[in-house]
């Protein structure tokens, strides 16, 4: 378990990719941050899958119903980011 | 809007062909897909061959995101639809989506998935399960997977009835279509390759334990040991005729004339087994009389007791050596789900090109009075074709197909 103080957008990326896959139409390295999952072609399971590799790799529990409530990357990091202030 | 059932697309994914194409002409020159299990270790098993359909890169043909959430033998499934959808014409998003349905055939779903999934559960703990998990192990994820990635909304299912089951599900699209729906994608693409999935076949006792790919799967001859599993599959585009004409569809590989489905007695009852009877109402239901029939694709199910009861069926209603009968499964190893399905192309594409593959390595035993198609391709103007299959437990199903108008 790697304890990481924050959880940044380019880390988040790469966990959304290893764990959903990504749209070959959406550039997930531009400025996704106010971008809703769904246009970036993620649903709810690609996101509960997303979360649940987080708490694996930062060690920490994630609300599942506030996870899913995250509709955009900055949404979804600032609740992540919460927990693990939270945690530490 | 109730007219005849027509076979408008094929698309293959087969151990000794990728595509129709290919997988017709290995079948046409016998050229088999069965070897060595290069899946997952076999030496500890006492099986350890194969029909493994090679070649299949998935990334190649799917879309990224569909990668993480799909098994091996969905994905197959997924690029198998794409093909026979593209081979019957069909633009999907340009068609009602509720006048298309997806009824397909599985035996065990998503067992590669499903046994890494498990092996994570019990090693490292549920938050290590992947949320696809939900889904990608489950016999219908086939079905809603085509469903979903193209648009088809209407009447849609699986059939879970071992090797039967390819032919069931596309009698259930046949019945569907002629409640009025217009379009059925269905068929069957299978495939356990793991070893979770492998032990499970191999509790049937059935399964061949030669390592010799070319004496390992051998029905009806005096050797016939059991049979070797293999993957893969065939999905067909099946269509209202009428539906078919409105869109300007081309030219149909056939037409699914008849079917029928029984049930084995239970074992020592001393009752006959279904398969006769299957046979007979299959050709009931099609209105073809026996001696319209030019070919017969057998179950071959290599186990001697099970081959006598097809032969001596294929014998009592066609008469000895009354109708040419093969098995090109000798070639890919029986696929379950996918086996009947991939009997339906073998027959439409015998049909089209008015020649029988070959049944391979086989020697006919003497005690079986069928003419059976071994060694080579036998040139024949194929206009009806009776496919069985057979499913573990006592499933008996038959189609009767017939060439297009």
């Amino acid at each position: 378990m790697t304890q990481q103080k924050e959880l940044t957008l380019q880390g988040l990326t790469t966990i959304l990719k290893a764990a959903a896959g990504a749209d070959e139409e959406v550039d997930l390295e531009g400025d996704i941050l106010d971008v809703e999952f769904a246009d970036l072609g993620y649903d709810s399971l690609a996101l509960m899958e997303t979360g649940s590799r987080i708490e694996r790799q930062f060690g920490v529990r994630l609300n599942e119903a506030t996870v899913l409530s995250a509709t955009t990357p900055r949404a979804f990091l600032a609740v992540v980011n919460e927990s693990l202030a939270q945690a530490a | 809007m109730s007219s005849a059932t027509v076979v408008t697309g094929i698309g293959v994914t087969a151990p000794n062909g990728l595509g129709t194409d290919a997988y017709w002409s290995a079948t046409l020159r016998g050229q088999s897909g069965i070897g060595p299990l290069t899946r997952f270790e076999p030496q500890q098993y006492p099986a350890r061959l194969a029909g493994e359909v090679s070649g299949f890169t998935a990334e190649d043909y799917l879309p990224n995101r569909l990668i993480p959430q799909t098994d091996h033998m969905t994905r197959m499934a997924l690029v198998a639809a794409d093909w026979a959808l593209a081979d019957a014409g069909v633009v999907a998003e340009q068609l009602p989506e509720f006048s298309m349905g997806v009824i397909t055939a599985a035996s065990a779903g998503g067992f590669e998935f499903g046994q890494r999934e498990l092996e994570a559960l019990w090693s490292r703990g549920g938050q290590y399960v992947s949320a696809y998990q939900s889904f990608a192990w489950f016999y219908a994820v086939n079905t809603g997977q085509i469903s979903i990635r193209n648009g088809m909304r209407g009447p849609s299912g699986v059939v879970v009835s071992d090797q039967a089951g390819g032919l069931d599900a596309v009698a259930q699209a046949r019945r569907q279509l002629r409640k009025g729906v217009g379009l059925v994608v269905s068929g069957g693409v299978d495939g356990c390759l793991c070893p979770w999935g492998w032990v499970a076949q191999l509790a049937s006792g059935r399964l061949s334990r030669s390592d010799d790919p070319d004496r390992a799967y051998l029905p009806f001859d005096a050797e016939a040991a059991g049979h070797v599993p293999g993957e893969g599959g065939a999905i067909l585009v099946l269509e209202d005729a009428e539906f078919a004409r409105q869109r300007g569809a081309g030219r149909s590989y056939g037409e699914i004339v008849g079917y029928a489905a029984t049930f084995d007695p239970k074992p020592g009852s001393g009752r006959p087994a279904g398969l006769r009877r299957a046979i007979e109402l299959a050709l009931a239901d099609a209105g073809i009389r026996v001696q319209e029939v030019d070919a017969v694709f057998a179950d071959a199910a290599a186990v001697p007791e099970l081959d006598g009861i097809e032969a001596e069926a294929i014998t009592e209603v066609f008469r000895p050596g009354g109708v040419a009968v093969t098995a090109p499964k000798t070639m890919t190893g029986r696929l379950y789900a996918g086996g009947g399905p991939l009997d339906l192309v073998a027959a439409l594409l015998s049909i089209r090109d008015r020649v029988l593959p070959p049944t391979i390595n086989v020697t006919l035993a003497p005690q079986y009075e069928i003419d059976l198609v071994t060694g080579t391709p036998r040139k024949a103007a194929v206009d009806v074709a009776l496919v069985i299959a057979r499913g573990h437990g006592g499933f008996n199903s038959v189609m009767v197909l017939r060439g297009g108008p």
